[in-house]
């Protein structure tokens, strides 16, 4: 390989005086950056193989270890700053496209970080949740125009019929992550997790492995661009179906599963060559319109008996709004809304970093254009992208969610690093990898628990928050704009926001 | 009587619990003491086997008949509970290591620091939890009762 001009992006310091040389770190680098000398009896580092996921760092037993970003800075410049300039390098050096994985690491802004909550204070009680009942239940899917009740005898019964509805314990999911982008146990751990805590997880576009049907009931599967995995017992065995348009990290282009990554069991499960890349085409070839995606919508529904809600799941782009409306009218039982920080295990970095906008934006303009329209209650809005924490998930609430997806949190919660390697296969932690090696990392059961901690936690969080704005039941707060209040944001934001600034 | 059972589909081959095994059975009990300033440095008494992605945490099964104390002949080998881990005595071994070539499991090694003498796992007597089981990071080793 011809001299490379790019320094090192970490730098590995090794406390000599803590080192006992057992080489954990030597057997837990997959990219391997340490390495024993025998003959000298030492471990030595080569920092510019290191990606920054402190495996070593967490698995080292007398803490000898520090991964620090390399302080080597280039003479000062505004425009041309050491990322633009590594970047033109790593080109020069390849002249391939940029790839990374994760959401995107821009610093746009954080609408989540400039909203506030209201609380009750003197005029109006609030409610202690450990000593009163609060309700976090929710039914995503379509809701009757309105309710035909008869009473007979006394006895009250319903007479409308119901379309299909998704009842989440909390209104938190687990989102899109396939099976090839991440390893079997990370997606055992998902599925398991959601279906003891009474959630849902998604299939992404990975197919269902034969393991994991019998978490199906628990189950969003999806249909994609490049129809990986689908069949008639894969639609069948779900809860519901997600006709993926967009994503997040990667608006306009298809999903691409490295052929490192399709070992023998995702090839089966997708049902592609073992070896060959999956490469979704960016448009699916029968959607070119609203009414096409009706069809689509139809002959799923068709093809389940209409025993289940179709999502359809897009990316949040300037036209959200106008797109879901159509979507709804074709059909769409659930919109799911991934804005432009939402995850990936592999997209084009430039892509991911300047391609689509903030999920803030997209859920209050999507919400407002669909209550205009009066559509709202035909399908619920699940929110995705870069939900970091119970506070980001209420003000999605308030803003007008129905529920939010998490997948970057949910990989948090099991160990991610957020190194942004995940398209090489090479995880560390034994996430976003087929390799037989590295995936026995992560304990399935393990992960099962760290997920429903951090659900329950979520959960114990909404619950005094809604009680402190003297709410017992999340549904009172969907779309109860009032409850929020902006800071530090324009007009212009906050009149999309539809949210008054603080103070007033 | 409770063993250290394996799992070895979650075993991430750290060697974690060699490390750990070696402090348990150091003088001082402080890892970076036990490692760049004991001597003689005990043995591991589990071992890593590996074989490609393949691994899993191996140490004495405390046989309920262990051929080991049978070929013992100066009794190092010993039980002191008919339910108790299999001891060894390293006063009366005279390092002949007829253990060694009678372990069905291979998991007696020959310590040779010091005087000839074999070494094995304990189950960390007297403590609560071995501390290869206490150690795993991925909690690959169990400290149970199966009824074997």
């Amino acid at each position: 390989m011809r001299f490379s001009y790019l320094e090192p992006e970490f730098l590995v310091e090794r406390n000599l005086e803590r080192c006992i040389r057992c080489q954990v770190c030597v057997r837990q680098c997959a990219f391997e950056a340490h390495r024993y000398d025998a003959a000298s009896d030492v471990v030595t580092v080569d920092s510019s193989r290191c990606v920054g996921c402190l495996r070593c760092v967490t698995m080292c037993p007398t803490d000898a270890l520090i991964v620090r970003q390399n302080p080597t800075t280039f003479k000062e410049n505004a425009n041309w700053t050491g990322r633009v300039i590594k970047n033109i390098y790593k080109q020069a050096e390849t002249g391939g496209v940029l790839l990374t994985g994760m959401g995107n690491d821009r610093p746009y802004p954080i609408y989540w970080d400039h909203m506030v909550l209201n609380a009750s204070q003197v005029t109006n009680p609030s409610i202690d949740p450990l000593r009163e009942p609060m309700e976090l239940k929710t039914y995503l899917g379509r809701k009757p125009e309105r309710l035909d009740v008869s009473v007979k005898d006394g006895k009250i019964s319903l007479n409308t019929k119901l379309a299909p509805q998704l009842e989440l314990r909390m209104p938190v999911v687990f989102s899109a992550l396939s099976y090839g982008a991440i390893s079997f146990n990370a997606s055992k751990a998902l599925a398991s997790a959601a279906y003891e805590f009474g959630t849902y997880y998604n299939t992404g576009e990975g197919g269902l492995h034969r393991d994991l049907y019998r978490y199906g009931e628990r189950t969003i599967v999806q249909c994609a661009s490049g129809r990986f995995g689908v069949h008639k017992d894969y639609l069948q065995a779900a809860a519901a179906i997600e006709i993926k348009i967009g994503q997040g990290a990667k608006p306009g282009i298809g999903g691409h599963l490295p052929g490192e990554k399709v070992s023998r069991e995702v090839s089966r499960t997708r049902m592609i060559p073992e070896g060959s890349d999956a490469l979704s085409p960016a448009p699916h070839h029968d959607i070119y319109s609203i009414e096409d995606l009706r069809q689509l919508i139809y002959a799923l529904k068709e093809a389940t008996r209409y025993e289940k809600p179709v999502s359809v799941k897009i990316a949040a782009v300037h036209n959200s709004a106008a797109i879901a409306s159509g979507m709804v009218r074709a059909g769409a039982d659930i919109i799911a809304l991934d804005g432009i920080r939402g995850g990936t295990g592999a997209a084009p970095t430039t892509i991911r970093d300047n391609v689509g906008i903030p999920i803030e934006l997209a859920i209050a303009s999507v919400d407002q254009r669909l209550r205009e329209e009066g559509i709202r209650h035909q399908a619920s809005i699940l929110a995705a992208g870069g939900f970091r924490s119970s506070s980001d998930v209420i003000k999605a609430i308030a803003l007008g969610a129905d529920a939010v997806y998490i997948g970057t949190s949910a990989l948090v919660a099991m160990g991610c690093h957020l190194c942004q390697i995940c398209y090489t296969g090479k995880c560390n932690w034994g996430i976003a990898t087929q390799d037989p090696y590295l995936e026995k990392r992560l304990n399935p059961e393990i992960a099962k628990e760290r997920l429903m901690n951090l659900l329950r936690a979520w959960e114990h969080e909404i619950k005094e928050m809604l009680g402190g704005m003297g709410i017992n039941a999340i549904e009172s707060l969907r779309g109860n704009r009032l409850h929020l209040r902006g800071v530090g944001l324009t007009d212009s934001e906050l009149e999309i926001l539809g949210i008054l600034p603080a103070g007033r | 009587m409770k063993r250290v059972y394996a799992k070895e589909e979650v075993c991430a081959g750290c060697r974690l619990c060699e490390i750990w095994c070696v402090v348990a059975h150091s003088k001082t009990k402080d890892i970076i003491k036990a490692f760049n300033e004991e001597f003689p440095r005990p043995l591991p008494r589990v071992q890593v086997e590996e074989f490609g992605s393949f691994s899993f945490a191996l140490q004495c099964r405390h046989c309920n008949e262990p051929p080991c104390i049978e070929a013992c002949m100066t009794g190092a080998m010993h039980r002191e509970a008919p339910d108790g881990p299999v001891l060894h005595d390293a006063d009366k071994c005279v390092g002949c290591w007829m253990c060694i070539m009678v372990c069905p499991y291979g998991a007696i090694a020959r310590d040779e620091t010091l005087k000839k003498i074999a070494s094995k796992c304990d189950l960390c007597y007297g403590e609560e939890e071995p501390a290869c089981v206490a150690h795993c990071p991925n909690e690959a080793l169990v400290f149970e009762d199966r009824g074997e």
